[in-house]
């Protein structure tokens, strides 16, 4: 069957595969995006000094933990409907399992990276006058991210990866393009082969820029 | 909203039954495939830190190859691509000649994906320790093996217990992965429920509650090995 | 005659539409499409011929051509000229908890109206007949699900066949060896790659998926009906309205001979070669599901 492998069939639909990319990565960005966002939150909540505020936090993100990224985006593709009483297609569906499951993930690196942040400088702010608030935001976050952003952008690949998953319930990603041609051109073995070495280029280059990235700057 | 709740479907024949064949296959694709991924990725990691330009090299390969591409896209190649690969007798063996195709399938692919990620948590804890050590052994008249043996590796596994934990419970959550291939595991069989019965609801809170003790009980057992394990005076590395 | 057709249509719609102008108003799925200015409609990507996905990459069909002119009734009736469709893929496992939660507002496919199912959703008329059958290669000694014993049979996970092929083999004491596969392509493969010895589906969707393999003549289905499947577009449960407005269509299109014409352009021989031509018991049912006004 694989002796006479059809690189055709590829080329026919590059159209096609390009726009399931184009939704891959827009599903990446947007969930890099709000993941950032409501995992800093989280883990300033998980840092702050009200007990309820970080235990709610923290059960937020081993809940997260704990679940299998398929079962988090059935649960969301299937049910969030009955929940709102009106249909969220299923696009946003698996936008809102992404961001809500990766937070849990950012959360625990950007608690990480202010960690990292010597208490040093801490007190120095405060010395300085600073607010909790104003100290977060000018001393310390401005020193997590740099200290994180080999590990975000490491993150940021495996995310990309692992949108991948939303072929469980047939959003039009890379993948399933892909499986959708394979399927129409009875070219499945062609078309799997395709896609294993797209994700695997643009993975390794990824991962390589971050080395280079982290070699000049001495992250 | 109107939802008819009915928790009952949950302890009704033949939908416990489902439930528990779907655990007992989550556990075993995880136990099965991290056997492979523990050994094959300590292998590789221990190639990763010797002196040797050529097995360091294909050990890089090794991580990269694996890890650089999503692990649903390995379970189709090793399901799908890799028995046409073969030759036609060994292909058809692969398919539905050796025990439990699709188990065995899914192990096997998800042990050799971990085996990249425990490969870098084994190097990243025998580079840890630095090179005095190494020396030391060396300058002693212990082989290279012997060095691994006896003063790198008892000291990197300690150290590395917290991140292979997570690792493990990595491994136990992708084993939901294998659904794509036809393993009717946990989640896939939460998704039977829901089908059959449209209580969805429940079928899907039972499995996210199977999963959740399943960590829990990990992470405490872990907890405990850890306490017992820990070197006194060298941080452990923590969990990523 | 298509034209004059839709005339008709459009102008006993809009007269119903004049002495009944809250129609709309109490049918919440007519309600949320005018409001929406979009209708989801619910496709399958590889049940060939009754929908699909085309060369150009849209869904087509037999289904298809028929939600179509059901599509055409709901814009006469919500007077939306320029309502938008939005494709919606769905699986055999998917489709009934994406039309029970409100995602879709019709689903067009291969999908069986059994009573089962209208707990949570409802059909309109039937529009294919068909059952479980088995596809096997030729040659291989498959017949009934009788010889399937000790061979490996796919299935589909979430299809009426699935039910059908496990009732009937416990009944029968037949020891079966199962694949589960997510949808029609990947059972066949597992056929047309030697992993399973047969594929157990409804008979048309068989013939469909030999139609487009890339040896025709290999392949062979055979056996009796295991099950009795009738075919119809699902809807949303609860709206009386919008499903009578669905029935409406269905029946204008079987009194008037457009839905043989339909069924011949995607059957007889059909755009894949399926060769099917219109059968007795589906003419009946046409006869008989073409209610009068």
């Amino acid at each position: 069957m694989f002796n006479n492998f059809d690189g055709k069939v590829v080329l026919d639909n590059l159209h096609f595969l390009i726009e399931g990319m184009q939704t891959t990565l827009l599903l990446t960005v947007v969930a890099i995006i709000g993941g950032l966002l409501l995992g800093t939150l989280l883990a300033l909540a998980r840092l702050s000094p009200f007990k309820t505020l970080s235990f709610v936090a923290g059960t937020y993100v081993n809940f997260f933990r704990s679940m299998p990224l398929i079962l988090v985006i059935f649960w969301f593709y299937f049910l969030v409907p009955h929940i709102l009483g009106r249909p969220v297609g299923g696009f946003y569906s698996v936008l809102v399992a992404f961001v809500l499951f990766e937070a849990a993930y950012y959360c625990e690196i950007m608690r990480a990276g202010i960690q990292s942040v010597r208490q040093g400088q801490i007190y120095a702010g405060q010395a300085l006058g600073l607010t909790y608030q104003q100290n977060m935001r000018y001393v310390v976050l401005p020193q997590a991210f740099r200290n994180m952003i080999p590990i975000l952008m490491t993150q940021a690949i495996i995310l990309f990866q692992d949108t991948s998953l939303v072929y469980v319930v047939g959003i039009k990603d890379f993948l399933v393009s892909a499986d959708l041609v394979a399927n129409r051109e009875n070219r499945i073995l062609e078309m799997f082969t395709t896609v294993a070495i797209v994700y695997f280029v643009i993975c390794l280059s990824g991962s390589l820029f971050i080395r280079r990235l982290q070699e000049k700057f001495n992250l | 909203m109107n939802y008819n709740w009915d928790w009952g479907v949950l302890v009704r024949e033949p939908y416990l039954e489902w439930l528990t064949s779907g655990f007992t296959w989550t556990i075993v694709v995880s136990l099965t495939a991290w056997v492979l991924a523990f050994s094959l990725g300590s292998v590789i990691g221990i190639m990763r830190t010797t002196n040797s330009n050529l097995l360091r090299r294909i050990a890089t390969c090794y991580v990269e190859l694996f890890r650089n591409i999503p692990l649903l896209v390995q379970m189709f190649l090793w399901y799908f691509v890799f028995p046409e690969l073969l030759p036609q007798d060994a292909g058809m063996w692969v398919k539905r000649g050796m025990p439990m195709p699709e188990f065995t399938t899914a192990a096997i692919c998800l042990g050799l994906y971990t085996a990249s990620r425990v490969a870098e948590q084994v190097r990243a804890g025998i580079n840890s320790i630095g090179q005095g050590q190494r020396n030391a052994g060396l300058a002693m008249g212990l082989t290279p093996a012997q060095v691994y043996r006896y003063v790198l590796l008892p000291v990197a596994y300690r150290i590395i217990v917290p991140p292979l934990t997570s690792e493990f419970l990595t491994i136990f959550k992708n084993s939901s992965v294998a659904l794509t291939i036809g393993v009717l595991e946990t989640t896939a069989q939460a998704r039977q429920i829901e089908e059959y019965t449209f209580q969805g609801f429940e079928a899907f809170t039972a499995a996210t509650v199977l999963y959740i003790i399943v960590t829990s009980i990990v992470m405490l057992l872990m907890r405990f090995v850890e306490g017992r394990v820990s070197i006194p005076g060298m941080i452990s590395l923590g969990a990523k | 005659m298509f034209k004059q057709l839709c005339v008709a249509a459009a102008a006993t719609v809009f007269l119903l539409g004049n002495a009944a102008p809250s129609m709309a108003a109490d049918s919440p799925v007519l309600t949320r499409i005018k409001e929406r200015g979009t209708v989801n409609m619910g496709h399958r990507e590889s049940s060939v011929p009754f929908s699909y996905i085309g060369s150009d990459g849209k869904p087509q069909g037999y289904s298809i051509d028929l939600c179509m002119k059901f599509i055409d009734a709901i814009k006469a009736e919500t007077g939306l000229a320029d309502l938008k469709i939005n494709y919606v893929p769905v699986t055999s496992q998917t489709r009934i908890a994406l039309m029970a939660n409100g995602t879709i507002d019709l689903e067009c496919g291969s999908t069986t109206n059994n009573l089962t199912r209208q707990k949570q959703v409802d059909y309109l008329p039937v529009t294919f007949i068909t059952g479980t059958k088995i596809a096997s290669k030729k040659g291989s000694g498959i017949t009934e699900i009788e010889d399937l014993d000790g061979k490996v049979v796919a299935l589909s996970l979430g299809t009426t066949n699935e039910k059908a092929i496990k009732r009937v083999a416990a009944e029968k004491g037949i020891k079966l060896k199962t694949v589960m596969v997510k949808d029609h392509p990947q059972g066949w493969l597992s056929v047309e790659t030697g992993r399973a010895d047969a594929y157990a589906s409804d008979h048309v969707l068989l013939y469909g998926l030999i139609s487009k393999s890339k040896d025709p003549s290999q392949f062979q289905v055979t056996g009796r009906f295991l099950s009795y499947d009738p075919y119809g577009i699902m809807v949303p449960r609860n709206d009386s309205t919008y499903r009578r407005l669905g029935i409406l269509t269905l029946a204008d299109l079987m009194r008037s001979g457009e839905a043989h014409k339909i069924y011949d352009k995607w059957f007889n021989p059909g755009p894949t070669g399926i060769n099917m031509p219109l059968s007795d018991t589906l003419k009946k049912a046409f006869e008989i599901q073409a209610l009068p006004h």
